[in-house]
């Protein structure tokens, strides 16, 4: 059966599996004098005993197919948003970025008034603008024509 | 024991002078401010403002910024409780009863014991660093690589074995922590690893795009799309005040929480952080109802908030007393201080006792200050929770990638928190616990250093560990705690720990 654990402890047993290989990049050093590599590869180990041990012990878990994932799209669409912030902040600005990232998620996603949107959106966007890059002097990304 | 009662008065006419005062309160503010931001904590909030001390002298200066760090100290528990949102990395542990208890309509009463506890650890603390600092100090000095190894591996068993899933989740989570912690420059080598060209990794995954990433966006991953959105809870001003119960409950858990979070404080490293994880682990340990921890206990809420705020006066003492800063807040406090033509040390307190017993005496009233602030902006702070979720969660978001970016300017950080939010998310449906992720990536570049740091002294001989009495006490209590866990699995009984619910 296809269990929480057994899943989960796979997925361990990969990322060990994937930082092994990547620490063959760098010297392992020996037993007494390690070098860059000795304790990702420790750890790495560690990690696919760990995983091991996991799919071993695993039969007491829930089942897999149990889990709910009925906000995967929700959970998408706030990612998705997120990402084009990150993406867009030394591209087109902090205003401009951060007002496309909550009006869609205000308009598009949460379906708020058209007008409650815009007013949310552009108070939240220049006042913290106003706030961190204004008063506090932290440097914010500006975009085209200085937005 | 007479001069130092007149040493504190003398730290008292400065403290209480009104322009110390003032910048003590300014300082205060700004910090419980920085602190209740989510992902913007006490070192990015330290960094940013230090540039407007440039023009004071040095005891305003260092008053201000020692206020900006214990305010976010404070102001770091709100986000926590009503957001489950670290507004700093001490806060972590805060989250799970602090939270649980505001979605069982307990926000005020945990955010009030959280500040009372704040204060109480705040000042307990500043007297014990008062009378204790020398002797506690020159204790600290005898751990050697050797010792911080078995610390540190300590401290991460020492979570492993209390969570509230498995202790192999927890071990391979924090395994997954230390991993993470291995990207960046090696220090001793100077390889650069797993950064894949990415140069901004050199210094390493920062902790608060992992935390922020892992608590707060990870929660509204899961939240925002729920048929039923949290509910909006909306207290009555009653409400707000801790019942009788919750106090009696606290009581214990504040002072232990002190007590403990003071003397780790001392021991350099992220001290704030590990004495939450080590206070929450032994209230836990301690209670009577282990099964209501991660359900809102407050004494979840109390010891660990309690212990964040004793280790900020534990964490002084080095950079006092020896010049040695502990912790990276105190790093910065100790550079204000050089650029104030200040060099803390022994002789300092002979130097210059009007800025030592002035900075001293501005944490007393730092303290009263910030219970002041802090109690009646309770309700202000609950209020909150009456702005309806899907208004309020991209205001959230906002705040976190604002956070995150500005600690370094980068938005490499802002893609770390990202990736740790799907992370954190995918692992909350599978039911592991993050925290022991967080303090893993803390850990992992000193584990790793003072491990290699043993063996150069050692010629490559691993007895270093045993052979030194301190190495070898730690590293005893950490295989009797792996034993105790092993124990019910090989005698095929029920760990206590199965009764407990996964952190939900």
């Amino acid at each position: 059966m296809l269990t929480i654990d057994r899943v989960a402890g796979g997925a361990l047993v990969l990322a060990g599996l994937i930082a092994l290989w990547e620490s063959r990049r760098f010297p392992l050093g020996t037993l007494h004098r390690p070098g860059p590599a000795y304790m990702p590869v420790v750890l790495a180990l560690l990690l696919i005993l760990f995983g091991v041990a996991l799919v071993v012990l695993a039969s007491r878990s829930g089942r897999f197919a149990d889990v709910g994932w009925h906000e995967w799209r929700h959970a998408v669409a706030i990612f998705g948003a997120c990402a084009f912030a990150a993406w867009g902040l030394e591209r087109l600005g902090y205003r401009l970025t951060i007002a496309v990232v909550l009006f869609f998620l205000l308009f598009v996603l949460e379906r708020r008034g058209v007008v409650a949107a815009i007013v949310l959106t552009v108070t939240m966007a220049w006042g913290s603008f106003y706030l961190f890059d204004t008063l506090l002097r932290v440097p914010l990304p500006r975009g085209p024509f200085g937005l | 024991m007479l001069e130092t009662f007149q040493n504190l008065l003398l730290g008292f006419s400065v403290a209480l002078s009104p322009s110390v005062l003032w910048y003590g309160f300014i300082g205060c503010l700004v910090g419980t401010l920085v602190g209740v931001l989510p992902g913007v904590g006490p070192l990015a909030g330290i960094s940013l403002l230090l540039p407007a001390t440039y023009g004071l002298d040095a005891t305003r200066a260092v008053v201000m910024l020692a206020g900006i760090y214990y305010g976010a100290m404070y102001g770091g528990s709100t986000t926590s409780i009503l957001m489950r949102i670290p507004g700093e990395a001490a806060s972590v542990m805060t989250c799970i009863d602090g939270y649980a208890m505001a979605r069982k309509g307990r926000a005020g009463a945990a955010l009030a014991i959280a500040a009372v506890g704040s204060y109480v650890a705040g000042t307990v603390s500043v007297i014990a660093l008062m009378f204790l600092a020398p002797p506690l100090a020159s204790f600290a000095l005898r751990f050697g690589p050797p010792e911080y190894f078995s610390l540190l591996l300590l401290g991460l068993l020492v979570l492993a074995y209390m969570n509230s899933g498995s202790m192999l989740k927890g071990l391979a989570m924090a395994a997954l922590g230390l991993l993470l912690g291995m990207i960046g420059i090696d220090q001793m080598s100077g390889y650069f690893r797993f950064a894949y060209g990415v140069a901004e990794l050199g210094d390493g995954i920062g902790v608060v795009p992992v935390a922020v990433g892992l608590f707060g966006l990870a929660e509204i991953l899961i939240t925002a799309g729920m048929k039923n959105p949290p509910e909006v809870i909306k207290p009555k001003f009653r409400d707000l005040l801790p019942s009788r119960q919750e106090w009696r409950d606290s009581n214990m858990p504040i002072w232990r929480g002190t007590i403990l979070g003071f003397f780790i404080g001392i021991i350099p490293g992220s001290a704030h952080v590990i004495s939450t994880f080590v206070s929450y682990a032994v209230e836990r340990k301690l209670s009577k109802h282990p099964e209501e921890f991660g359900k809102g206990a407050v004494a979840g809420v109390a010891g660990p908030e309690s212990a964040n705020n004793a280790a900020t006066s534990g964490a002084f003492v080095p950079m006092l007393a020896l010049g040695v800063p502990g912790v990276p807040v105190a790093a910065l406090l100790l550079a204000a201080m050089m650029v104030h033509g200040v060099t803390p040390g022994p002789l300092l307190i002979k130097n210059d006792p009007k800025l030592f017993w002035g900075f001293i005496a501005s944490m007393y009233v730092g303290n009263v200050i910030l219970l002041i602030l802090n109690l009646p902006l309770v309700g202000l702070f609950v209020n909150l929770l009456r702005v309806p979720y899907p208004i309020l969660y991209p205001t959230i978001l906002i705040c976190s990638i604002l956070g995150v970016y500005a600690v370094n300017s980068s938005v490499v950080d802002v893609w770390i928190m990202l990736a740790t939010g799907v992370l954190g998310y995918v692992l909350r449906k599978l039911d592991f616990e993050t925290a022991p992720i967080v303090l893993g990536l803390v850990l992992a570049p000193m584990m790793e250093m003072s491990l290699r740091q043993s063996l150069a002294l050692s010629a490559g001989n691993y007895a270093i560990f045993v052979t030194r009495p301190i190495s070898l006490t730690l590293l005893l209590v950490g295989t009797i705690l792996v034993a105790l866990a092993l124990r019910p699995v090989i005698s095929r009984g029920m760990d206590w720990r199965a009764r407990l619910p996964a952190e939900s």
